[in-house]
């Protein structure tokens, strides 16, 4: 579903974000991206996703060259940002049904799988409001509304869960299964919570200072009877890593 | 579906849903051509003793062409700080109509300010041929196009504060020197040139042209042919801003 082979990206100032990424995700895995803060991973979901180009290497993204065919990349996936995507100023279900249909769905199953999406997680009564009247949370359960209506093959979600309270996050979990399991959607994910990767991921990537420094089951990196978090901080060391790839 | 008939449907949806907006809230519309109207009410009858209303009022509706498109950029501005257009740049939908969908909706706007303003011009006594009162329409719609798409792509790629200072300024000089309010064959010889750098002097001459029922002839001509240009670059420009990284 992604193949990446050094795949760079080096910003105009120099700062070198993502330093040759090799990857592999398999159809239907839910893989999770960890790293600190900086580490490169918005950059490299937003090189996946389209909307960075890369300074060098290859990608075949939902079956298509990343640089050659970037329309056909997006026809496959959904992206739920880090910041988020919701209009603060126009009522969201409005928003929503546009979203889906520019993902090419009629509008009647736009409506459909946008009181679908809505009633998954738990957003129905809100739904006519604009974003600027929710609160963070509530917000946040929008912005990946927007990513998997369409039911994209590819799911890309960039720390889905920050902000969200525990039942939240766990309904959410519940629901990317699901999604895996009914419809065999591929999902690639950030996260800073560990548990959250270990409960929910097939494979864990951890990436630091812009290159994949280990990778393996949850299970395999924590043989030894070590928890995630102590091999986390085994592998990226427990120094800050603000600004750490310039 | 072909390419062609997916952009259409895409640029279709993003207009409706823009309309939809502006629809709401009808009070904005008329609010963007209050400027040229209020020269058409406080200054057009002290011009009507020197001119005429069929020379005075396409100097308005360039005016009004330039406030009410040219500041367009300034929703893009709030939906890329939301991350909407992000949002959308992730989906399949064709570049140019991301843009053009909006364009679009501006052009309905700027079309209701101008037949606005062609009824008050009208009623204090402005004359035109309905012949050349539709191609100069015409000429402000493609304008308008034009204006649109570049204030998208320069509020996508200036720093959105300093987008609205920037904008509101560059207005002056450019309605001053298209010579919107006084024919620029009236300005010293420095100046009458200066204003042949701006496209708007052409659009507004040759629509002058129309309005007097003149439609053929190379100052209409020139008009038309800058127009155009015109409006296909501002199109062009704008689809390679929204194709861009990061904008
Ligand atoms: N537009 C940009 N211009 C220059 N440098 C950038 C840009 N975007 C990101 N960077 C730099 O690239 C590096 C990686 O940033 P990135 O956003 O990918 O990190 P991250 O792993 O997502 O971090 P976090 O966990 O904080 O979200 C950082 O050092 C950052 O400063
Ligand atoms: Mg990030």
């Amino acid at each position: 579903m992604i193949e990446t082979r050094g795949l760079s990206k080096t910003f105009k100032g120099g700062a070198e974000a993502v330093r040759g990424v090799d990857m592999t995700v398999e159809r239907g895995e839910i893989v999770g991206f960890l790293g600190p803060n900086g580490a490169g991973k918005t950059t490299t979901m937003r090189m996946l996703t389209t909307l960075l180009r890369p300074t060098a290497g290859t990608a075949t993204v939902a079956g298509h060259d990343l640089l050659a065919d970037p329309r056909g990349v997006r026809r496959h996936i959904g992206y739920v940002s880090q910041g988020g995507g919701v209009n603060l100023a126009a009522p969201l279900d409005g928003e929503l049904v546009l979203q889906a249909m520019l993902h090419g769905l009629s509008r009647a199953e736009a409506r459909e799988r946008v009181t679908e999406a809505l009633e998954r997680l738990e957003l129905g009564d809100l739904r006519h409001l604009p974003g600027g009247a929710l609160s963070g949370g509530q917000r946040r359960r929008f912005d990946i509304a927007f990513g998997l209506l369409h039911r994209p093959a590819l799911l890309f979600l960039d720390e889905p869960t920050t902000g969200l309270d525990p039942q939240s996050r766990a309904h959410l979990w519940d629901h990317i299964r699901a999604l895996r399991d009914r419809h065999g959607m591929t999902v690639f994910l950030t996260t800073h919570y560990l548990d959250e990767a270990d409960a929910l991921c097939d494979r864990l990537l951890i990436i630091d200072h812009g290159r994949i420094v280990a990778q393996g089951r949850p299970a395999e990196l924590k043989a030894g009877g070590r928890t995630l978090d102590d091999v986390f901080l085994d592998i990226t060391g427990r120094s800050l890593r603000e600004g750490a790839a310039a | 579906m072909s390419a062609l008939a997916a952009a259409s449907r895409e640029t279709w949806l993003l207009f409706r849903h823009g309309f939809d907006a502006t629809v709401k809230q009808k009070i904005g519309v008329v609010l963007g051509a209050i400027q040229p109207m209020l020269f058409l009410v406080l200054f057009g009858p002290i011009f009507a003793t020197i001119g005429t209303w069929e020379t005075l009022v396409p100097g308005l509706l360039v005016q009004l062409g330039l406030m009410s498109t040219g500041l367009a950029g300034f929703g893009i501005v709030m939906e890329s700080r939301f991350g909407v257009l992000e949002r959308m740049r992730v989906t399949p939908a064709s570049r140019l109509a991301l843009l053009l969908g909006r364009v679009l909706n501006n052009v309905v706007t700027l079309a209701v300010q101008t037949v606005l303003l062609l009824a008050a011009g009208f009623a204090f006594g402005m004359r035109v041929p309905p012949a050349g009162l539709l191609a100069g329409f015409v000429l402000v719609m493609l304008l308008g196009a034009g204006l649109a798409a570049l204030s998208y792509a320069a509020a996508l790629t200036m720093n959105e504060h300093l987008f609205a200072p920037v904008m509101t300024t560059a207005i002056v000089p450019l309605t001053l020197l298209s010579g919107a309010f006084l024919p620029m064959s009236m300005a010293p010889g420095w100046l009458n040139a200066l204003s042949y750098v701006s496209p708007f002097r052409h659009v507004l001459e040759a629509l002058r042209e129309l309005f007097a029922g003149h439609y053929t002839g190379g100052t209409v001509f020139l008009g038309v042919a800058v127009t155009v240009v015109f409006a296909v670059a501002g199109l062009v420009v704008g689809t390679r801003v929204f194709h861009r990284e990061n904008a």
